[in-house]
């Protein structure tokens, strides 16, 4: 297990450094220069452009600004911002806390209501509450996030007045609940129709017939034997989904006003702040490897049967 | 069978959430009770604005969203008033002979808001230090008339000296500018945020004093909270006639105008300065008369591209032809929902030498005559134009009605070019690698004819991308330049205007409004010429 693990992280260092040198060269193909944009439409001038360029390291070649870069990064050096001449270390930390936070709120109800959906729909399938499920979750799949966005935003907020339209302060963990809950609408769905498929299959296996027959309680019978061997594909997905869930909540965030990580990538790509998006987009890679592997051990401990050498 | 029943309560919920969204429009009140309630003094309110790009450094502040807080916090020599007039602000006069030397005396008592006094230094430190290449602020060409700026901004190198060898100070009060050759109009440039003293402590740690400004302005700095909000409060001992008659403004920070939107709604947020696209159709149901359109000084055209082949040498009677067969009227009145106002001139409307009629019926809809002088000029070559336009920036919409338009009064073809971003649309320009024709969009720098003329369109303007080039203007231009005082040279320069319509370096479409919106907790909202909400007057009014 413990040489499986340092295998695993040994292999995050060549995916990390591809995956930074992929959005270095895409960010450098894009047209557009991010001096020459502190200009916009009005009158440019080229020798304050070139001393800016040459400050941050931009008249040197690419192999160079790359190598620059990824020395600067052991020392938490993620390079400058051009605008805001912040190091994008500081504009990163800002945003994060407030993507975490959303992203564990949309997580945490992701897994309660929709695993409980998918259970509940799971055991009595083919019957009225299974139907119910089904028509919500597919609502939910159907409907756009915006729509659902707006349509929070209005009922809520509008009409009965229970919240303020837009997220005041983005630290607020209860003013985030509503984003939060749209944010989880679609992996929620999802996760239900998972769980349910896997419930209701795992039902008819062998060693529930096993289990009843020996008489063991429902409730162990559920928790122990039916979840447990249930919870695999929903386990995959919701691994790959906490990414889903932090990097893409532009729309969600731009509805509610939440000053989050998916924004600040959008901004930073419009304005073609190559450090701003490498920086952000290597921290997510990361988040993702760890929890693909946290995933890869959890089914270890769900299942018995696989083992890891 | 079950899959079909569900998918029949799927289109039916879908329906419902479709229908409630589409019902949000029609519930807001149509606040009428504007006008009422007691006026608060002391009373803050809340602007939005995004987060601002740059530190808060006056020379550097390039984008609006920076420029918003720097004109709360600092105060210039010069403002101006809605007709593009100037006013003395922190300058008690300003003299010149020749419009070269330039002298300057500031009133008294002006103090930063640490209180510091306002003096001829401040001025002088702050120019050259802005000026100088080294300090990479993106505004540093604005300097670029004063005598020996070369020195300090050269434009490859180290610079060779510190300080303009133009500026100088007399005594605390007084300092004269000598430019590089005489501007008869020079006076009006600097009512610019760039112009803008800096504290001593200022140069010590301008970092510092970006993310903390000290200014002389009427409102003070208190805090910025990044990606929040920026709040400021009214200077008591400020000295100028524009007097806040507020306690303070929060500049709020929204990521998207659709928030902004939803927060002014529910009184969370008091002035949006500029309502979505989405509101738009419903404002007016949504806020009755707080909400408001406003014309300000920009100009949007259709620019050829003159180093096209198509354009090359090209008549400017076809190009006067394509501008007749554009349906200004209406398209501003239907696809662009009344936010912009059909154009009359190259010049905006509140800028001093606005000549109203000088296009005769150039700007005009006519396609009988459009399609007559396209014919005289030789016809499009090819028979084809391309617009081109940002994709992300709403501009599709009338980039096809004014192709409709054209196509149905001239014959010609023509086709939007949509570039997938505002970046890849400036890189394409500065290339000039243009197809055909592109977007263009001019908000003034001051009020006067001149900065939507020579800077345009002069042969040598770093703002002219098109490429055009003509002798005869370039000398109007010329002319207007070594005017003997200020009113000449608005009259050369509107004599080159006339001149203007017979080259027709550009097709101006129409000019800009501010479409903006306020709460039930303010009155007395106004906009300036430059599209931003005057601060000072707004009224708060008690809760």
């Amino acid at each position: 297990m413990g040489r499986y693990v340092a295998r695993r992280l040994l292999q995050m260092i060549p995916v990390f450094i591809g995956t930074t040198l992929l959005i270095f060269l895409m960010m450098y193909a894009l047209p557009g220069d991010p001096v020459r944009a502190l200009y916009g439409e009005q009158s440019v001038d080229p020798s304050q452009i070139a001393a800016i360029k040459a400050e941050y390291g931009l008249d040197k070649p690419l192999w160079q600004q790359y190598v620059n870069y990824l020395a600067g990064l052991p020392q938490g050096d993620f390079g400058t911002q051009i605008a805001s001449r912040r190091p994008v270390a500081e504009v990163i930390s800002e945003a994060f806390p407030v993507t975490v936070r959303l992203t564990i709120i949309a997580f945490v109800f992701t897994v309660l209501v929709g695993v409980s959906l998918g259970i509940l729909s799971g055991m009595r399938a083919g019957k009225k509450t299974d139907t119910g499920v089904l028509v919500l979750t597919l609502a939910l799949i159907s409907v756009p996030s915006f729509v659902l966005g707006f349509l929070f935003q209005w009922l809520f907020a509008m009409q009965l007045g229970w919240t303020t339209p837009t997220v005041q302060d983005s630290m607020n963990f209860s003013q985030l609940f509503l984003p939060a809950v749209v944010l989880a609408s679609l992996s929620l769905a999802y996760v239900a129709r998972l769980t349910r498929t896997s419930i209701a299959e795992n039902l008819r296996a062998d060693y529930m017939r096993t289990a009843v027959a020996k008489g063991l309680p429902r409730r162990r019978i559920i928790s122990m034997h039916l979840m447990r061997n249930s919870m695999i594909p929903v386990v995959t997905f919701l691994g790959i989904d906490i990414g889903n869930l932090m990097t893409g909540a532009i729309v969600t965030e731009g509805i509610f006003n939440v000053q989050g990580i998916g924004n600040l990538v959008y901004q930073a790509l419009s304005r073609r702040e190559g450090a701003t998006v490498v920086g952000i987009v290597t921290v997510m890679v990361l988040i993702y490897l760890f929890v693909n592997l946290i995933v890869d051990l959890l089914y270890a401990v769900l299942d018995p049967r696989i083992r890891y050498a | 069978m079950r899959g079909a029943k569900s998918a029949k309560w799927v289109a039916i919920a879908a329906v419902v959430a479709l229908g409630a969204t589409a019902c949000g429009g029609g519930s807001g009140d149509s606040g009428s009770d504007n006008g009422k309630g007691e006026v608060d003094p002391k009373g803050i309110f809340s602007v939005d604005v995004g987060e601002p790009q740059n530190p808060l450094q006056p020379a550097n502040a390039k984008e609006s969203n920076g420029s918003k807080v720097i004109r709360a916090i600092f105060s210039q020599l010069v403002d101006f008033d809605d007709k593009g007039k100037i006013i003395y602000e922190n300058a008690e006069s300003i003299k010149t002979e020749d419009n070269k030397v330039w002298t300057v005396t500031l009133r008294d008592g002006w103090k930063f808001h640490n209180g510091e006094p306002v003096t001829a230094k401040s001025y002088v430190d702050a120019w050259n230090w802005g000026a100088n290449i080294k300090n990479n602020q993106t505004n540093s060409y604005w300097f670029s008339d004063i005598k020996g700026f070369e020195d300090v901004h050269p434009e490859k190198g180290e610079p060779k000296s510190d300080k303009m060898s133009g500026l100088k100070v007399i005594d605390d009060k007084t300092f004269t500018i000598e430019l590089s050759s005489p501007i008869p109009y020079f006076e009006y440039k600097l009512g610019y945020d760039v112009w803008s003293p800096l504290p001593s402590g200022f140069f010590k740690d301008p970092e510092a004093y970006g993310e903390k400004p000290v200014g002389n302005g009427p409102y003070e700095f208190v805090k910025w909270e990044h990606k929040k909000q920026i709040e400021v409060k009214t200077y008591a001992d400020y000295k100028g006639a524009d007097k806040p008659k507020n306690g303070g403004v929060i500049f709020k920070n929204y990521t998207t105008v659709e928030a902004g939107y939803q927060d002014l709604l529910s009184n969370n947020l008091d002035i949006i300065r500029q309502i979505g696209p989405k509101d738009l159709p419903k404002r007016k149901t949504d806020l009755g008369d707080r909400a408001v359109d406003e014309p300000y000084n920009a100009v949007q055209s259709i620019v050829p591209a003159f180093y096209t082949k198509q354009w090359k040498d090209i008549d400017p009677k076809v190009l006067q032809g394509l501008s007749m067969a554009i349906d200004r009227e209406t398209i501003t009145k239907t696809v662009l929902n009344g936010t912009r106002e059909p154009a009359t001139s190259f010049v905006a409307k509140g800028v001093a030498g606005y000549q109203p009629g000088i296009a005769g019926d150039i700007l005009t809809y006519n396609p009988d005559k459009a399609k007559q002088l396209i014919k005289e000029g030789g016809g499009v070559p090819g028979n084809k134009i391309f617009i081109q336009f940002n994709a992300d920036g709403g501009h599709k919409e009338w980039v096809e009605a004014v192709c409709n338009s054209i196509r149905k009064a001239t014959g010609v073809e023509c086709a939007g070019d949509s570039k997938p971003d505002f970046q890849t649309d400036l890189d394409t320009r500065d290339a000039h690698k243009v197809k055909s024709m592109y977007r263009g969009g001019w908000v003034q720098d001051y009020p006067l004819n001149v900065n939507f003329m020579r800077d345009l369109y002069g042969s040598k303007a770093a703002g002219n991308t098109s490429g055009f080039a003509d002798k005869e203007i370039d000398g109007l231009f010329k002319k207007g330049d070594n005017a003997k005082d200020l009113d000449s040279a608005i009259k050369a320069y509107q004599e080159a205007e006339k001149a203007m319509f017979e080259k027709m370096p550009a097709i101006p479409l129409w000019y800009y409004k501010a479409n903006y919106g306020y709460s039930t907790n303010v009155k007395n909202v106004k906009f300036d010429n430059n599209g931003d909400p005057v601060l000072q007057d707004v009224e708060v009014l008690k809760k």
